[in-house]
């Protein structure tokens, strides 16, 4: 099986300026690869570091050393010293991410919340819509919502439309943050579902699952995380 | 997608007298980013897009535009005229204050009509469909078009002058606070409005805002100025999520929760 996406001796640490510049270092050595085809899950405590790997993967956080390699335009990138115009690219064509929470963006519908990413990859806006249609549908998010913007909904409601939208991309690799943390049980099973027909297709994904039976039913490959803990390998 | 910037701006400089107004800026905007340059009143942003956009003329630094036809043009070496012709063809330029932006005495037809007359073209009948369907795009209703801005509310005014702006197809568009002293239900409508009209029509703008809500909302880039110098660059969602630099910490720690 390929492997689009090589982390290698990653570090990274936050340093607070506002108190008196303490550095907060969140993990060191981070080293892992991930392949097409297979779901690999990091585990570990809350405050381990799970998050701050996939941001740094998907260019939301900055990267303090090491390499993040990533298949892109038939070549290898270093993400981590990217540019950002590269990483916009990287993100168009490779990588997508379903995040925690939904950013909701002020008097857009639900429907075109999970639209929009395949409207900026130029597809059609009515073709759009009914694949967007299609996945809140098999989420079950009820049809009366879908024409409402999503600020108002649950928090279950809410991380089915962003849901929606991450899987609705074609993206080779998909990281994933806690996607089933508000869903009731009918709804996890679904995601379990969407997880497994990405598999099929190809996709190599990354997740953090806190719902032990959501991880037991989708991981291939667990990578605890506390091997990475800053000051590890030193001590 | 091409592989070559829209505007090369290059250790851009304005002083006035003894103080700093912007000091050695450098940057690429390429076509369809939306860059957002953020920072409080008085950190030189302003000014760096008054220089960027030709309005002001800086000390010292450079700035190439790529024209039309794919050469670029330094911008500070072209004639007063060629500078007037771009900003009325292939530049907009949206004032926080729509009164700036706007002919208050004429009608809403007319500002729109204008910069359509101002490139050329001359049918009475063509230029006021245009201008119908321009100002069905900002939403503003046809049976409003021949009254004047005065009578517009200051939402309506800063849609009206989006309007005017975008009606010649323009490639760069800069935005000083667009949405500053609206209310904030006017305020998500424009927003809205805008991010539409930029994705649809593949629009390169520079957006000058202290409202990081708005930088995060517009850009996919993001500069933070303070004292006249750019303190931390990058992706806009990276800047706001990963502040590296003390100042932009601040900004983002002040910012309120609702």
């Amino acid at each position: 099986m390929p492997t689009p996406l090589v982390v290698s001796d990653v570090a990274k640490s936050f340093t607070m300026h506002l108190r008196d510049g303490i550095k907060l270092p969140v993990i060191a050595s981070v080293s892992f690869s991930i392949k097409a085809g297979e779901c690999t899950v990091l585990g570990g405590p809350s405050g381990a570091g799970k998050s701050s790997i996939l941001k740094m993967l998907y260019g939301n956080y900055a990267v303090d050393e090491g390499q993040i390699i990533v298949m892109h335009d038939d070549g290898l990138i270093d993400l981590a010293t990217a540019s950002p115009r590269t990483v916009l690219a990287i993100r168009r064509q490779m990588i997508g991410y379903v995040s925690q929470f939904l950013r909701t963006v002020p008097r857009v519908s639900a429907l075109d919340v999970v639209a929009e990413p395949l409207v900026e990859r130029s597809e059609d806006r009515e073709s759009a819509r009914g694949k967007a249609r299609a996945l809140l549908a098999q989420l079950n998010l009820p049809e009366k919502l879908w024409a409402l913007p999503p600020a108002t909904f649950s928090g279950g409601e809410q991380q089915r439309v962003n849901i929606a939208r991450g899987f609705i991309t074609e993206h080779p690799i998909l990281l994933l943050d806690e996607p089933t943390a508000s869903l009731d049980a009918r709804n996890r099973d679904v995601v379990i579902e969407l997880i497994a027909a990405k598999k099929a297709a190809g996709v190599a994904l990354l997740g953090i699952f806190h719902d032990h039976d959501v991880r037991e039913a989708v991981a291939d490959r667990i990578i605890d995380v506390t091997a990475f803990a800053p000051g590890k390998i030193a001590a | 997608m091409t592989d070559e910037p829209l505007l090369r701006v290059s250790a851009l400089s304005k002083f006035y007298g003894p103080r700093v107004g912007c000091d050695n800026v450098s940057f690429d905007l390429w076509p369809g980013e939306v860059l957002a340059v953020v920072g409080e009143s008085g950190s030189g942003k302003t000014t760096l897009l008054n220089c960027l956009s030709t309005r002001l003329l800086p000390s010292s630094g450079t700035a190439s535009y790529r024209m039309r036809d794919g050469q670029f043009r330094e911008l500070y070496r072209m004639s007063e005229a060629e500078r007037r012709f771009l900003m009325r063809t292939d530049w907009g330029f949206v004032h926080q204050n729509p009164a700036d932006g706007l002919r208050m005495t004429v009608s809403a037809g007319a500002n729109v009509g204008e910069r359509l007359m101002a490139v050329g073209d001359r049918h009475y009948g063509k230029i006021r469909a245009t201008a119908v369907d321009w100002l069905s795009r900002v939403e503003i209703d046809e049976d409003r078009i021949d009254d004047e801005p005065r009578a517009f509310s200051g939402g309506m005014r800063q849609r009206l002058q989006i309007a005017r702006n975008l009606v010649t197809g323009p490639r760069l568009v800069f935005m000083d606070e667009p949405t500053g002293g609206l209310d904030v239900s006017v305020q998500a409508r424009l927003l809205d409005l805008l991010r539409g009209l930029v994705t649809d029509l593949g629009l390169a703008a520079i957006v000058v805002t202290h409202d990081l809500a708005v930088a995060r909302l517009l850009s996919q880039r993001m500069m933070v100025m303070k004292d006249g110098r750019v303190v931390e660059s990058g992706l806009t969602d990276r800047v706001l999520d990963d502040p590296r630099a003390p100042y932009t910490q601040l900004l983002v720690s002040s910012i309120l929760q609702v």
